[in-house]
Formats: C-alpha cells, sequence, structure tokens
C-alpha cells in the first residue's frame, strides 16, 4: 500500500506469499498479511477461507509450505520473546479435565514472560490487572467451569493479556459470546488499543468491535480478496462467505464447450 | 499394643513404601487427568512388565530394569502422540499387550521367576518388598516430587492447554516427555504396593475423588494426595491384620472415598449455588430485559 510506504511503521506481523496445505488441500495460496504498530487488523471470512489457518501461521500453528512469517521484524524461526504476544485461541471452554479457578488459568499466560524462573509480585500483580481488565475481579477464586460462554472468552483474553503484550493475536474472540460479555470485550480491546497494542483477529463478522478496526483483510479460499478499510455497513452481506447468487455477478461464463 | 503393625521389619517398609506411593501416584495423576490421558499410566503399567520380566532373566533388580523398560515405553508412547495421528491407538495397544505379553514370557524364561512372583509385581505384595526395593523407591519418588511441585505452573499450562503453552514460548515437547518418564517413573513407584495392574487406579481415583468437592487446581492437587496417603496407610495395615491383597484393598478404599466425596458434593454444590444466587441478586438490572432474547439468537 503505497500510502502507508510514505510513513513508515514498524511491521509487527509480516506474512508473505504463505502457502499451507492441509492434507492434500491447499489452505492458504500466496497469503500477504501486514500488521504495523498501533494498528487493528480484521481478518474475515467464511468458514474455511483460511482465516484461522493464516493467523495460526502467523505464530508457528501451522507449518508453511511456502512464504515467510515475521514477527517484530524478527523471522519466526528465530523468534524467541514470546511474552510480546497474547494469543487468544479459538476455543469455547477455558476448562480442562481438572478443577482450576480463574486466577489459576489466567497466571498460565504469564509464563510467556516466566518461563521456568518463579513468579515474583510484579507477576502476580500483572496477571490480577488482566482479571480485572476483564472484569472478573470478584469471581478470581471461582472455578472456571462454573462460567458461562462468554466468561470463558473473557479469561482466555485475560490470560493472554496477562504477559502484558505488545500484539494480541485472538482467533474468533466473539463466537459464542452474549452481548453483555461482548460489550465488555470490546472496551477491554479499546483501552488496550488506546495503550497502543497491535491487534490481529479473526472475525466472522465486524459486530461491535467494527468501530476499532483500522483495516480488514478478506480471504476467499486461501487468497486475500480485499485488504483496506473495513467493509462499510454492508455486515455480514459483504462477506464473500455469504453466497448470495447475484445475477449480475457471473464471474465466470458458463462453459458450454460449444465454442472452443 | 495399637501400633504393633510397626514392629515388622518388613511392615516398616512396607509402610516406608506406601507412603511414597500415596504422594507420588495422585501428584503425577493430576496431570494426566487434566489433560484426559486418565489411562495412561495403565499403558505403562503393562509395559513394565516387560522391564520385571527382563530383571528376573538377567537376576538384576526388577525395580530398576522395570524403571528402564517403562521410561522408554512412555517415550515412545509420547513419539507416538507426536507423529502417529492417524493409527495412534493401534500403535499404543501393540506396545501395551506386547509389553504384558513380554514380561509373563520372560518370567517364565528365568530360573528365578515362578508365578507367585508374577502375581506379587501384578496385584502388588507387602511382605516381598526388599530394603533395596525402599531405597530404590525412595530415589524415584524424590524425582516424582521434584517434578510434579518444582514444574507446576509449567505443567499446568501445558496440561491446559497445549497449543496455548507452545505460544507462550514454553519447552511443551520437554515438558511432556518429562510428564511422561515422570509417570512411568510413579509405575514402578507403586509396584511393590498396589501392583503394577492397580497402579494407574492410585492416579486417577484420588484425583477424581478430591476433584468433586474442589474448585482450584491447587487445592485438589493438596487433597488428591492426602487422600491417596490414606488409603495407602489404610490399605497397607488392614492387609497386615486382615490377610487380604494390598493393592486390592487400597483401590477399593480410594473409590469408598471418590463415593463418599460424590454423595457429599451434591449438597455443598446446592449450597454454593444459593450463595452465587445471593450475589446475582444485586446486580440483575444491569441487563435491560429486552435484550436478553438477542443473547440467544447469535451462533
Amino acid at each position: 500500500m503505497p500510502e502507508r510506504e510514505s510513513t513508515p511503521r514498524q511491521a509487527v506481523i509480516s506474512l508473505r506469499g504463505a502457502t499451507a496445505t492441509l492434507g492434500a488441500r491447499p489452505v492458504l495460496r500466496g497469503v500477504d498479511l501486514t500488521v504495523h504498530r498501533g494498528e487493528v487488523v480484521a481478518l474475515l471470512g467464511a468458514n474455511g477461507s483460511g482465516k484461522s489457518t493464516a493467523v495460526r501461521s502467523v505464530i508457528g500453528q501451522v507449518p508453511l509450505t511456502g512464504g515467510s512469517v515475521e514477527l517484530f521484524g524478527t523471522e519466526l524461526r528465530r523468534f524467541r520473546r514470546w511474552g510480546r504476544i497474547g494469543y487468544v485461541p479459538q476455543r469455547t471452554t477455558a476448562a480442562g479435565g481438572v478443577p482450576a479457578t480463574i486466577r489459576e488459568v489466567v497466571a498460565s499466560g504469564r509464563l510467556s514472560r516466566t518461563g521456568l524462573r518463579w513468579p515474583g509480585k510484579a507477576d502476580r500483580a500483572a496477571v490480577d490487572r488482566a482479571i480485572a481488565l476483564v472484569g472478573l475481579a470478584d469471581r478470581a477464586k471461582d472455578s472456571v467451569s462454573a462460567l458461562s460462554g462468554g466468561q470463558h472468552q473473557r479469561v482466555l483474553i485475560a490470560r493472554a493479556l496477562a504477559s502484558e503484550p505488545e500484539l494480541l493475536i485472538m482467533d474468533e474472540p466473539m463466537a459464542g459470546v452474549d452481548l453483555a460479555s461482548q460489550e465488555i470485550l470490546a472496551s477491554t480491546l479499546r483501552e488496550q488499543v488506546a495503550l497502543g497494542t497491535s491487534v490481529l483477529l479473526v472475525l466472522h463478522e465486524l459486530g461491535p468491535l467494527e468501530p476499532l478496526i483500522d483495516r480488514a483483510v478478506v480471504l476467499r479460499d486461501g487468497c486475500v480478496t480485499h485488504d483496506g478499510p473495513p467493509p462499510e455497513a454492508l455486515g455480514q452481506h459483504a462477506l464473500p462467505g455469504h453466497d448470495h447468487v447475484h445475477p449480475h455477478a457471473a464471474a465466470e461464463p458458463v462453459r458450454t464447450g460449444l465454442l472452443t | 499394643m495399637l501400633f504393633e503393625f510397626l514392629n515388622p521389619p518388613f511392615m516398616q517398609r512396607a509402610l516406608i513404601a506406601a507412603v511414597l506411593v500415596g504422594i507420588t501416584a495422585p501428584a503425577i495423576g493430576i496431570y494426566l487427568v487434566q489433560r484426559r490421558q486418565a489411562l495412561m499410566g495403565d499403558g505403562i503399567g503393562h509395559i513394565a512388565m516387560t522391564g520385571v520380566g527382563l530383571g528376573f532373566l538377567l537376576s538384576t533388580s526388577p525395580v530398576w530394569m522395570a524403571t528402564a523398560v517403562a521410561v522408554a515405553g512412555a517415550v515412545v508412547m509420547e513419539l507416538i502422540r507426536w507423529y502417529g495421528h492417524t493409527r495412534g491407538d493401534l500403535a499404543l495397544a501393540m506396545l501395551f499387550y506386547g509389553g504384558m505379553a513380554g514380561g509373563v514370557m520372560l518370567i517364565n524364561l528365568s530360573d528365578t521367576g515362578s508365578n507367585a512372583n508374577l502375581t506379587s509385581y501384578l496385584f502388588g505384595s507387602l511382605a516381598t518388598v526388599s530394603e533395596s526395593d525402599v531405597v530404590a523407591i525412595c530415589v524415584l519418588a524424590a524425582f516424582v516430587v521434584l517434578v510434579t511441585v518444582g514444574l507446576r505452573r509449567q505443567l499446568f499450562a501445558v496440561s491446559q492447554d497445549e497449543e496455548f503453552a507452545r505460544v507462550s514460548g514454553l519447552p511443551v515437547r520437554v515438558l511432556n516427555l518429562l510428564v511422561a518418564v515422570t509417570a512411568a517413573v510413579t509405575v514402578t513407584v507403586a509396584m511393590r504396593v498396589v501392583g503394577l495392574l492397580l497402579v494407574s487406579a492410585l492416579m486417577v481415583v484420588p484425583v477424581a475423588a478430591a476433584q468433586q468437592i474442589t474448585k482450584s487446581f491447587k487445592v485438589t492437587f493438596v487433597l488428591s494426595v492426602v487422600i491417596g496417603t490414606a488409603v495407602t496407610l489404610t490399605g497397607t495395615v488392614t492387609s497386615y491384620y486382615q490377610d487380604v491383597p494390598p493393592g486390592a484393598t487400597i483401590v477399593l478404599l480410594a473409590i469408598a472415598v471418590f463415593v463418599a466425596l460424590t454423595a457429599l458434593a451434591a449438597p455443598l454444590a446446592r449450597r454454593r449455588a444459593r450463595a452465587s444466587e445471593a450475589k446475582g441478586a444485586e446486580c440483575t438490572l444491569e441487563v435491560p430485559p429486552a435484550r436478553r432474547g438477542a443473547d440467544d439468537v447469535r451462533v
């Protein structure tokens, strides 16, 4: 994008020409995706368009068959400072096979800073702050299995925030989240962005996060079909997954074989 | 005399072994339950049988041989989990039953091994815990406690959400291997007291019992170790007086605790629900009723 090159900002995520396959099926077919410092980028697309794969390849959870990934200007293979990244995976639950409190789950997000050393006072304070940010301070000692879907998502986001990240990567943070929790998540995110945090989020629709988003990248069948301002006021209809058959939009002429 | 069971030296050895089993089995078991691999200990127990057989055949210590073979088996299991996605379960089946069959065969081939020996390893036996066994069990138990307590934060994170742990930059493969190796070591710690076929029960049942009434990982950990120690000690003493097999007694006691705590859990949960209802009553007005319908419509 030429207008951005005139004011060069550091790219916190730089995915170039990424290709990936699941089994024999190509899922990414040359995806370019850049997130600059302080930017909020939404990755949109239908189910199966490759948006989750793209995000997971950025953090090294899906191996690329071609192309390259850089995080904070460092090649993914050499990147070690994971505390700079807060990752919110696509999950419906924060619970495991054994009871755990909200605080215990959120505290595990601090390990990207502490690693194998013991947590200190500052680490515990960061965990408490992260829990307070998502509005669960009064429930920190409750078991996560007693929470609603939206509260689970808030716990997962607090876990990502516990490392005080410069970059948040979220895979469908609004999936299965009730409206009240969506508002809380949106305001949490707004505060983070105001503090300068860069965000890459996979979304199915823009929803309450729309005002926050600087740029939208739309994927379709593993290719980028749009990279620019978020598709305005069109809501779901703008997305390729929302397959209306428009009579005037016959992209490909019907091949009957009669003329060739 | 009240503590008469403490007098015979074989009982002293058996009780030391029992306490260490009661601590270590739930301590590693909680991570297996957390990652929903509750039956992993059972598989390792089967594999360890080959080690016991090798120990008899080569006239070395069965405990150390079993440790070596169980650790190797656990590492192979972990490798199958990494690489063999499609036929992983069948590969594990080969490993488990091959291990068990190999052990039975080797014991029969050896001069010193007999069916009585085989039974003592399969179901546990107090009278046969030797002094060198106790030394081995102490060393191995120290390793298990060091790993499960010292690395509890890291192991919790890996067992709770493996992908997130990888993105946190934790050495997930090393930690997974460490869990597998520690589980294998625990199997051989517990082998003499509860037997290879019932080892897994002591890793899983105290944890399952504890989590009926707990809310946090920390309390579940402590309570399951308390339950584990209580049932192994009680079971060992009971088998001294009543001449019942210690392994079976211990496991049945653990299941009894599970049933008791489950029965206790229902009224406890009701009380907690009432308490949180009372808390919730103060803030029900925050969400306008008109919005509630919309909450459910979203996909």
